[in-house]
């Protein structure tokens, strides 16, 4: 049997690719019509939708395994202890961490940000002493360093961002300075898709004797993150953004850090020796892990793990620049829609946030959600960053791994119908 | 779910051509309205004359929705007695939230609103206006009629 060349072009065409049809089977939720429409899922970057095996974790970790972690001398409680801490080393693995003690399981990005701000920030942070954060920041990286920099009288200084979108540089020497004791920033924005040189501002940080936190929630489940090599002193993100279950998340840290910080949350778990009159502290990470966890979702994140790395993160950034490459130049075509944020595909992600002139993000949302669309419309957790690009609001679009250029077509085609509707 | 039933013609009308956004003269209350979920902005100006509505200034900024309730709400009020009107505005409110309201036999447009009762995200586009309304009448009959008032979709209209 011979193969033909151009069948074999196709191949080598799809060997680079994911096969968002063969992945979409792969979650239940996605295979239903939504107003008579079949769904097309665009609202990634507030959360992602969930694998088969995800689920099917979640519902054999409580038949079978369900118990308390850690404190349990009887076999659910060790083998619900087994599941737990074999994710936390699962975690340390994805984000090539070599000590699984610097990964702290907790509820997200939000949860982590605020442990970092209220722990090492009530420690470090002194009157008169500087904050760094970028204009692009999510509310959960921003609100946290608003409450320290007003509590210790510190002075919060942001870097600005570029007219496309990115941070811009110039003068950063101003910004980053002696005084500065944190740097906290985004890794890719929710609103704009850029990525951000993460290392970069980290080596200029360190110059300084600043710490480097960054928000990861946007990135690690995108594209391939290493922590080793990054810069950064901390790293957080969100399991239910990366196929895993709602209410688990990371913060990692390195080790010398929080071995010196003081917990955030007391209670449970936490603790070494309690007294009435004191208290020691457990090392890490379970120094910052009070009470009981989200024990079926730390395991079902397992799960979640297993699927992206099955498919590889190389391969689903490349996937994602493809469809951001068509995403951007199909939403382009459409008269008068304004795209926010770079763009070169290569240095952002598949969040594409747009506006029309003449309808109203909301009114866009209701629409393409009648035509089985679901995209997010509203300030995205991100209202200094939306006054500064002069909107109240923006539509988003954000794209992963079950998606394809497919996708794209049914979204363009409904913006059209939509200005036609609307009778713009 | 008929997108229609919510974007009807009249809406649709109102939203491209919206009434009452010529500045008025003299003002005898306003009030400010603001929908933080997604940042929609309704100022609302009233002249009275004898107790009646005689000029009515609203300039909405927000979606359709929201910009077509305020100018329906508008065209509606004006020539009106304030008492009528508050009675009007709080029966709207009630209508939109799906609870048992006591609506005039003439509406003007206000019954083509009663299709966003069907899209309960977007029942706060359309109470914005008349919420607005309701507050700067309620202030003008305290005594506070020189305070703008500023009123939030998010305080108790859950």
């Amino acid at each position: 049997m011979h193969t033909k060349p151009e069948d074999i072009v196709i191949t080598e065409d799809n060997s680079s690719r994911l096969c968002a049809r063969t992945i979409k089977a792969d979650f239940p939720v996605l295979s239903q019509n939504i107003n008579g429409h079949k769904l097309v899922y665009l609202d990634n970057a507030a959360s992602s939708q969930k694998p088969q095996t995800v689920i099917d974790e979640l519902s054999r970790f409580y038949s079978e395994d369900n118990a308390n972690i850690h404190r349990g001398l009887h076999t659910l409680a060790e083998r619900s202890t087994n599941a737990y801490e074999s994710t936390r080393k699962r975690v340390a693995k994805f984000i090539s961490c070599q000590n699984p003690e610097e990964v702290i399981l907790n509820s997200g990005t939000t949860a982590a940000i605020n442990l970092i701000a209220y722990s090492w920030g009530e420690e470090h942070i002194n009157e008169g002493d500087e904050i760094v954060i970028t204009e692009m920041e999510h509310h959960a990286n921003l609100i946290p360093w608003v409450i320290l920099a007003k509590r210790k009288k510190a002075v919060l200084k942001r870097i600005p961002i570029t007219s496309d979108g990115r941070l811009n540089l110039n003068g950063i020497e101003n910004i980053i300075t002696d005084k500065t004791k944190i740097v906290a920033l985004s890794h890719m924005s929710n609103v704009l898709g850029t990525i951000n040189p993460v290392s970069e501002i980290a080596e200029i940080a360190h110059k300084h004797g600043a710490v480097v936190v960054a928000d990861g929630a946007q990135a690690v489940p995108h594209m391939p993150v290493d922590v080793s090599t990054l810069g950064v002193d901390f790293y957080t993100f969100s399991a239910h953004k990366m196929l895993g279950p709602t209410g688990v998340g990371v913060l990692w840290g390195k080790k010398e850090l929080l071995d010196k910080m003081q917990p955030f949350m007391t209670g449970g778990e936490m603790i070494r020796e309690v007294h009435f009159d004191k208290v020691t502290w457990a090392e890490i990470p379970h120094r910052f892990e009070p009470g009981t966890p989200n024990i079926a979702g730390v395991v079902g994140f397992a799960a979640a793990i297993d699927y992206l790395e099955k498919l590889g993160m190389d391969k689903i950034r490349q996937h994602e620049i493809e469809i951001t490459k068509y995403a951007l130049e199909q939403l382009s075509k459409i008269k008068n829609l304004e795209i926010q944020g770079p763009t070169d595909p290569q240095i952002r992600g598949a969040a594409v946030s747009f506006t029309d002139p003449d309808i109203h993000p909301h009114d866009i949302s209701t629409f393409l959600d009648s035509k089985g669309i679901a995209i997010r419309a509203g300030h995205h957790c991100a209202q200094p960053l939306l006054r500064i690009l002069g909107k109240v609001a923006t539509a988003r679009a954000s794209f992963y791994i079950y998606n394809d250029e497919t996708d794209v077509d049914r979204l363009v085609e409904a913006i059209i119908e939509m200005r036609k509707y609307f009778g713009v | 779910m008929l997108l229609d039933d919510m974007y009807r013609d009249v809406i649709l009308d109102h939203y491209r051509y919206p009434r009452g956004r010529k500045p008025i003269g003299k003002k005898d209350f306003s009030s400010i309205g603001h929908n933080p979920a997604c940042g929609d902005d309704i100022t609302i100006q009233i002249a009275l004359e004898n107790g009646n509505i005689s000029e009515i200034f609203a300039d909405c900024k927000g979606c359709a929705i929201s910009t077509a309730s305020g100018s329906i709400m508008a065209e509606y009020i004006k020539g009106k007695a304030v008492d009528e009107v508050k009675e009007i505005a709080q029966n709207v409110r009630q209508m939109l939230k799906g609870e048992p309201c006591d609506l005039p036999d003439d509406m003007g447009d206000i019954d083509a609103l009663e299709g966003v009762k069907n899209f309960p995200v977007r029942i706060k586009c359309a109470l914005l206006a008349w919420i607005t309304l309701i507050e700067g009448i309620g202030n003008y009959e305290s005594g506070h009629a020189d305070e703008v008032v500023v009123v939030s979709t998010e305080q108790g209209e859950d």
